[in-house]
């Protein structure tokens, strides 16, 4: 069996009387990309948050890199990466001075922060851009950099938030084959989008409705079980069932929506 | 007479041209998407089809009126959405439409009857007196959309409308566009999904400035000139790896638990049964994949480089 990376149990969080996340069972593997997707207001953000030592659970229990969220949600943060579309990167600063700036943040040496920026422009192709401006990088490289910066301190999961909407699909397979060496190093990888396609470079997907899992599996499998031909597709019909069940708890009640 | 017919367009800025000699033309009654990544350029010509920019070089007539000359008779034939919420957060949604029937000086006697329409296809009804920025994305959307319709526009341009809507909200957009196109309005719309392409009539592909194909999304998903096979498998890297060593593959892609493969020529059953020898039984499945517009789309980037 692969090393389980992320584990919950029954892991509720509530907001008053909101239920944001209720009762959700999952395991991640070590070197898996785990796809996290769901409408507005699933309770993606309110989960993501919680595995990042960012928000304590109401109930339940939840292990991250074996640490435990409510009581070492410090550890927690030093052993994880985030990147986000909206690059957290310091526009005005150059390529070099961002990974300068950020080897600072995660306390690494100086002779750590060199190996790592010589390693940032060899294996994503950077070197070029050392001192070019941030601002002024095609955007697929500002990806690949903020990339670099979220991995400058050997994470073991890292967290992507719709890393590759807008890019070129040059760029997005370039970015999407630089995850697969990263995961094949041993890096779990958490995405979250609601761009379907980043769906399909997914180990497994992980969906979610009002709190819920309501589907957890290979992209392959889903797609045949529910005869469709993409995860798009999927997505949506799975969605519309769960907010049919809703309006219409019994067959014959009034719809109140209309 | 073509509904908005581009010429040799050219837009530069400091030097740098953003939008780089299209030539394009979008019939009537069509749902025509501008398919391209961020920075392609796709905003420019938008803003430049909506008389909110000078061209440097070309020429572009919307129903045969020129973008430099009717500036305010083509503002009056166009309703357009742009990429950014630009509408008022403080007014209600109710009073946002209203401000925006003054500002095109839709008559009184036209007004409630547009209000009404607008608000049945939207649903936006019940949310009438919420402030615009207390509205869901989805709802943004829709009342933006709504604010762009308000004259009864005969063209509709919207610029990246669905960025950013989870994928709910984005299917239900894309049936208004075509309920509104029903109603005999021609609709451009540019997206960076490429998944979107599929719902349109017709597609321009755009990149780096340039139109790289233009056509039904069908006819341009029929030109991928590979053959393309998924493959599934025990090892998916090393299949990869195996895949993308024989000289007759051009490109592999490696997507959660299968393998993209890209042929130069058609495998035959035997270089299959070879494979499935040689890859030591890694080698589960296979099947022919229809090419997506990505795939597509890389193509046609690929040819101009």
């Amino acid at each position: 069996m692969p090393e389980i990376s992320v584990k919950t149990e029954n892991l509720v969080r509530n907001f008053g009387s909101f239920v944001a996340v209720n009762q959700v069972n999952i395991e991640v593997y070590q070197k898996e990309i785990f796809g996290f997707l769901g409408a507005n207001g699933a309770g993606k953000t309110t989960m993501i948050r919680m595995l990042c030592g960012l928000l304590k659970p109401s109930s339940g229990k939840a292990t991250v890199g074996g640490l435990d969220v409510y009581r070492q949600s410090e550890q927690i943060k030093r052993s994880i990466g985030y990147m986000s579309q909206k690059f957290s990167l310091y526009e005005d600063l150059t390529v070099e001075e961002n990974i300068n700036f950020y080897g600072g943040i995660y306390d690494l040496n100086q002779k750590r922060i060199q190996k790592k920026r010589d390693e940032i422009f060899f294996s994503l192709g950077m070197g070029d851009y050392a001192r070019t401006l941030t601002y002024d990088l095609p955007l697929g490289f500002k990806q690949r950099l903020a990339l670099g910066c979220a991995l400058l301190h050997d994470p073991r999961i890292l967290f992507l938030d719709e890393p590759t909407s807008g890019v070129d699909p040059k760029a997005r397979r370039d970015f999407w084959e630089i995850i697969h060496q990263t995961v094949a190093l041993g890096t779990t990888i958490f995405v979250t989008t609601h761009f379907m396609e980043e769906a399909e470079y997914c180990h497994r997907v992980f969906i979610m409705d009002a709190g819920k899992i309501i589907a957890l599996d290979t992209p392959t499998k889903l797609k045949n079980r529910y005869k469709k031909k993409s995860m798009q597709e999927v997505f949506v019909t799975l969605v519309e069932k769960q907010q049919e069940k809703k309006t219409n708890p019994m067959p014959d009640s009034n719809d109140k929506m209309s | 007479m073509k509904v908005i017919e581009i010429t040799d367009y050219c837009k530069r800025y400091d030097g740098v041209a953003a939008v780089e000699g299209v030539t394009l033309k979008v019939e009537y009654g069509e749902l025509f998407g501008l398919i391209g990544p961020d920075g392609a350029g796709k905003t420019t010509l938008l803003r430049a089809i909506c008389t909110l920019l000078t061209p440097d070089e070309g020429k572009i007539l919307v129903m045969g009126k020129d973008v430099t000359q009717s500036i305010m008779d083509i503002r009056s034939l166009v309703g357009y959405m742009p990429q950014r919420f630009s509408l008022y957060q403080d007014l209600s949604v109710e009073q946002n439409l209203r401000f925006f029937a003054d500002l095109f000086g839709v008559t009184e006697g036209k007004r409630e009857r547009r209000l009404l329409q607008l608000f049945e296809f939207s649903r936006l009804a019940p949310f009438k007196k919420r402030k615009a920025g207390e509205l869901s994305g989805g709802m943004k959307q829709k009342l933006s959309l709504s604010c762009a319709l308000i004259h009864t526009p005969e063209i509709l341009v919207l610029d990246e409308p669905t960025y950013g809507v989870d994928p709910i909200s984005r299917q239900e957009f894309w049936e208004i566009l075509r309920s509104i196109q029903k109603e005999k309005t021609t609709i451009l719309v540019s997206t960076a999904y490429m998944d979107e392409a599929d719902l349109c009539d017709r597609v321009a592909l755009m990149h780096q400035g340039k139109i790289t194909m233009v056509g039904t999304p069908e006819k341009i998903k029929a030109s991928f000139h590979y053959h393309l096979y998924r493959l599934e498998g025990k090892d998916v890297r090393f299949l990869r790896d195996f895949f993308q060593k024989l000289p007759s593959v051009r490109s592999t892609q490696l997507f959660g638990d299968t393998v993209h493969v890209s042929f130069c020529k058609k495998p035959a059953l035997s270089d299959w049964k070879n494979w499935q020898r040689d890859s030591r039984g890694n080698l589960k499945r296979w099947a022919s994949q229809p090419p997506s517009m990505e795939d597509v789309f890389m193509e046609s980037t690929e040819k101009e480089r």
